[in-house]
């Protein structure tokens, strides 16, 4: 049984898997649902002046009979009165004090307002801030959420001013929507935070009706962006965890959110740097009862590895995350085609044939049998057949000898030096 | 059983062992992912409740879509002691399977394939998924090692009890490892489940017959409680003329004999009568099928409607070649003049009025008369009990069922509790090796209860 406790910028909790603020801890009831279920921490839905939210608002992308392969929300931050809210915060805090609960929060950004927030969330009992600059529409136009989280300037001035009253932790949650994330997350360390967290959702539309011609979803015939999430945004979220988390001035703790639907996504999350994860769409999808596999499934995962805690698999990959002008040119892999389980379905051929580099051979033998067959020396290692192919290990992707490595820049160094 | 899943159904002449292999394959790597992938992993399912031992079916599939298979297997295990052998021999149609939401939907998810799955990581990996509990000194004895019997003693032992199970046989398991036809349930599965209990500290004393090597008296004062899990007993008599001919066999017996290699070879192009039409006789059949017997055929006094054999266990003995003959009466056995079996006198019936069961009473044609060759006739015509030993007991029964309150699974002698086959009968239970399992899981928790105390079951 490995140690699965997590110190997350001075955030304890029994477990890396917390709740992200959005619909499943929007009241007490939910989150401490959610906490018996397992659950470790839970961001509370983002409080501030509540809002209207429109009906409807959710919509989802199935993907080949699979359902929700990615979510799209027009939802805003909470819609219940912040006395509520705290009330429930307050009660949750009691009933669980080892459980992490963090309050999300969104104010206008005027110092005065988020002093007056943090103070009255503080009071509640929770054990951390995180503040909302992600939200993608709606709060946007008001100049909050996204709107302020894409300006840099803004992101350092509201967390310093966030910090200012805090006494606990003040976690910055990021925009994705915008090109450099670690420009904002800088910022956020200017301004004082003690971590980050990211994605929040992507601009997004659902869809098209071709019968009605509305926009999926639609409110009275009328649509606007909404925000994007679930397993489709993973690797943007990853890359954006990564890309923080190998930056050395950005030295903060960063919680991972964005498509973590079971204990492997949150296991590539955390190699990649987070120390603590967060989901949503998952929860939504399936009830707060998956997270018993994310904490089975971690656990044996981390027994398989010898590990004796979560702690010592946190960011194990970043060293090996880097730029491209690093990556070895003479490093060379080829396709290989097993054909005891190829199936011959011939995807691979097609693949590489119409859209690769034309290499593998479809051949009949002396006795009539159909097989494929790779021309190792055409082959430029680029892994599309083995991605088509459906059968697990008909192609291995094998490292063939190449000469000593050397890089782009190794590469760009050696042609500057003076010929001696 | 999906019949669609066999691959081999060839029946070969000169390698016997070679017809009792298993029959339907294991899922491949991928059919597993992309069943565990189809199913909604729905909110209290109907599968879980559909299953006698509640096993979280979408929690169990869910993680072998995880990638988690050892979390799987323990999810499985836990609430199945025998769980391994149960995805290969539950009737899943008539029970998980038959209740998925997806039956109309689409397919229902092949759960007893996705257990089989999850089960065989752990028995090739070897995994011990479980722990003894903390002794609280006091001892049970377990009569029986049958799934009833090994259930009762896994969770008994992870309560902290020390267990002792006396076996008759020279090897536990009971009907899993005896008399289930091992073209579907290979002893080897069995086995693993046998280890795993001992694994817990649990004694088996096999070859142990507790009425003739212990008494009932010895073991009711040496422990603190009994369970008694001896299932039934070997088939009735027909009651019928030349019934001692050579060449007529006990049907579990006979299937028994096939379970461990060397495989006879003597019914070899030969001509099969069984007698029966429960899911003892078609086992019966299908394994003469595969013993190579030429013609195998059936006999029931009553007609398809009937008979208490599964729908997939008829579909798979006509797949198999066994013809059933309806409405026909065994009156004797016709012998040469050595004594061994020659054919098989007859009488066709015809359906009465209903009987006291609702089911229409066979009644014989008039000078009907008939006879069948056969070189070999098999009863299944049910399974006798174990009468003297439940009296010696000194315990109610009706006609060898024990009766137990269902409530804690304790007989007339509130030190002895009962499980399985024992009880099975007048309204109490089916036969079958789940519910023999789940049965079993109560005992285990009852005596707890009677003996430790109050609170919350907890198992480690
Ligand atoms: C041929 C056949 C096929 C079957 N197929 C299926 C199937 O496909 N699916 C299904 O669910 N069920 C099937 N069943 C039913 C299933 O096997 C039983 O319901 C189940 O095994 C009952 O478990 P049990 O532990 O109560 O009894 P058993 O499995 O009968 O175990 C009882 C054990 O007690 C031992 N014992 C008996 N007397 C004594 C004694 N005096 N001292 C010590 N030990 C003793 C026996 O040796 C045996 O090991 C089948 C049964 C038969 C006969
Ligand atoms: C319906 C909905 C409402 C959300 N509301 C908020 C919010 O109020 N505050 C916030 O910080 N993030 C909000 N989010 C974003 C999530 O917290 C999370 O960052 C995002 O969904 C990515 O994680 P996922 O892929 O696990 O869903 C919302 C997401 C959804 C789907
Ligand atoms: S999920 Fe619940 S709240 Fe949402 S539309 Fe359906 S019934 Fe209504
Ligand atoms: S894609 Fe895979 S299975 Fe299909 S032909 Fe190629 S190697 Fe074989
Ligand atoms: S009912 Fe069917 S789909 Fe639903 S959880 Fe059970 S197996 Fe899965």
């Amino acid at each position: 049984m490995a140690d699965l406790r997590v110190n997350f910028a001075g955030i304890k909790a029994p477990n890396p898997f917390w709740l992200a603020s959005a619909p499943p801890t929007n009241s007490g009831y939910q989150v401490q649902r959610a906490f018996e279920a397992g659950w470790g921490g839970a961001v509370w839905k983002t409080l501030g002046d509540p809002v209207i939210n429109t009906s409807s608002r959710f919509a989802a992308m199935h993907f080949n009979g699979q359902r929700v392969a990615g979510f799209n929300n027009i939802e805003l931050i909470t819609d219940r009165p912040l006395e509520v809210n705290l009330k429930e915060i307050y009660e949750t805090k009691k009933r669980f004090p080892n459980h992490a609960v963090i309050a999300s929060l969104m104010v206008e950004p005027k110092q005065e307002k988020w002093h007056e927030i943090v103070k009255k969330v503080e009071a509640a009992g929770v054990d951390g801030l995180e503040l909302n600059f992600g939200c993608p529409h709606g709060m946007a136009e008001r100049g909050m959420g996204a709107a302020s989280g894409q300006v840099p300037e803004l992101v350092e001035k509201q967390t310093r001013w966030a910090k200012e009253a805090a006494n606990t932790p003040v976690i910055v949650k990021l925009t994705p929507n915008i090109t450099d994330i670690t420009a904002t997350a800088w910022a956020a360390v200017q301004g004082g935070a003690d971590a980050i967290s990211m994605i929040n959702t992507i601009n997004s539309l659902a869809g098209v009706d071709l019968d009605s011609w509305n926009t999926v979803p639609h409110v009275a015939g009328k649509g606007a962006h909404g925000g994007y999430c679930g397993p489709a945004v993973k690797p943007i979220a990853l890359n954006m965890v990564a890309e923080c988390a190998r930056n050395p001035e950005i030295n903060i703790p960063i919680s991972g959110i964005g498509g973590i639907s079971n204990w492997k996504d949150a296991a590539e999350f955390i190699l990649m740097g987070a120390g603590s994860v967060q989901v949503c769409t998952a929860a939504m999808h399936h009830g707060f009862s998956i997270v018993e596999d994310m904490i089975d499934g971690l656990n044996n995962y981390l027994d398989d590895k010898q590990l004796a805690s979560v702690k010592e698999l946190i960011g194990r990959t970043v060293p090996r995350y880097s730029d491209w002008g690093n990556l070895d040119l003479n490093y060379k892999i080829v396709a290989d085609i097993n054909t005891d389980t190829c199936i011959n379905c011939n995807k691979c051929h097609i693949a590489c044939e119409d859209t690769a580099h034309q290499c593998i051979d479809m051949l009949t033998s002396p006795d009539g049998n159909k097989y494929l067959q790779v021309r190792t020396e055409d082959c430029v290692g680029c892994n599309l057949c083995s991605i088509v192919c459906p059968v697990d290990g008909a192609i291995d992707m094998i490292e063939i000898p190449n000469g000593p490595p050397m890089t782009w820049n190794e590469r760009q160094a050696a042609i500057k030096q003076p010929i001696a | 059983m999906h019949m669609n899943r066999m691959k081999d159904r060839s029946v070969s002449l000169t390698d016997l062992t070679k017809n009792f292999l298993e029959m339907e394959p294991d899922l491949t790597a991928k059919e597993a992912m992309d069943e565990a992938n189809r199913c909604l992993y729905c909110y209290d399912a109907p599968c879980i409740t559909a299953c006698p031992t509640s096993i979280n079916i979408p929690s169990f599939i869910k993680k072998i879509a995880s990638g988690n298979l050892k979390g799987s297997a323990k999810v499985i295990m836990d609430a199945n002691p025998v769980g391994a052998s149960c995805a290969r021999v539950c009737p899943t149609e008539e029970l998980c399977e038959g209740a998925c939401v997806l039956n109309d939907a689409s397919q229902p998810i092949m759960i007893g394939n996705l257990q089989r799955h999850a089960a065989n990581w752990a028995i090739h990996n070897n995994a011990q998924l479980f722990k003894a509990g903390a002794r609280n000194g006091k001892s049970v004895a377990i009569i029986g090692g049958g799934p009833a019997g090994l259930s009762s003693a896994r969770e008994l032992a992870r309560l902290g009890f020390d267990v002792t199970i006396f076996e008759a046989k020279d090897k536990a398991g009971g009907l899993d490892t005896h008399g289930i036809v091992s073209f579907r349930l290979p002893q080897r599965v069995s086995m693993w489940e046998v280890e795993q209990v001992e694994s817990l500290g649990v004694m088996i004393r096999t070859n142990t017959i507790v009425g003739r090597d212990i008494g009932p008296e010895e073991i009711l004062t040496a422990y603190d409680a009994v369970v008694l899990a001896i299932g039934m007993a070997s088939v009735p008599p027909l009651g019928i003329e030349g019934e001692t001919a050579r060449g007529v066999y006990d049907a579990i017996e006979f299937v028994e004999s096939t379970k461990t290699p060397p495989m006879d070879t003597h019914l070899t192009g030969k001509k099969v009568v069984v007698i029966g039409a429960g899911n003892t006789a078609i086992d019966a059949a299908t394994c003469s099928v595969r013993l190579g017997a030429a013609d195998v055929k059936m006999l029931y006094r009553r007609t398809e409607a009937e008979m208490t054999a599964y729908e997939f266990e008829y579909e798979f003995a006509k797949q198999e070649g066994v013809e059933f003959r309806w409405l026909t009466q065994p009156i004797g056995i016709i012998q040469d003049e050595e004594g061994a079996v020659k054919g098989v006198k007859c009488l066709q019936m015809e359906l009465g009025a209903a009987d006291e069961s609702g089911r229409r009473r066979p009644i014989p044609v008039e000078g009907s008369e008939f006879t069948i060759e056969a070189d070999a006739v098999i009863r299944a015509i049910g399974q006798a009990r174990y009468v003297k030993l439940i009296e010696a007991f000194g315990l109610t029964h009706k006609w060898g069922t024990v009766k137990v309150d269902l409530n804690t699974y304790q007989t007339s002698n509130a030190k002895v509790y009962a499980a399985g086959d024992v009880i099975f009968g007048d309204g109490q239970g089916d036969a079958m090796v789940v519910t023999a399992a789940e049965q079993g899981k109560q005992t285990a928790y009852s005596i707890y209860k009677q003996l430790v105390g109050l609170g919350m079951v907890q198992t480690s």
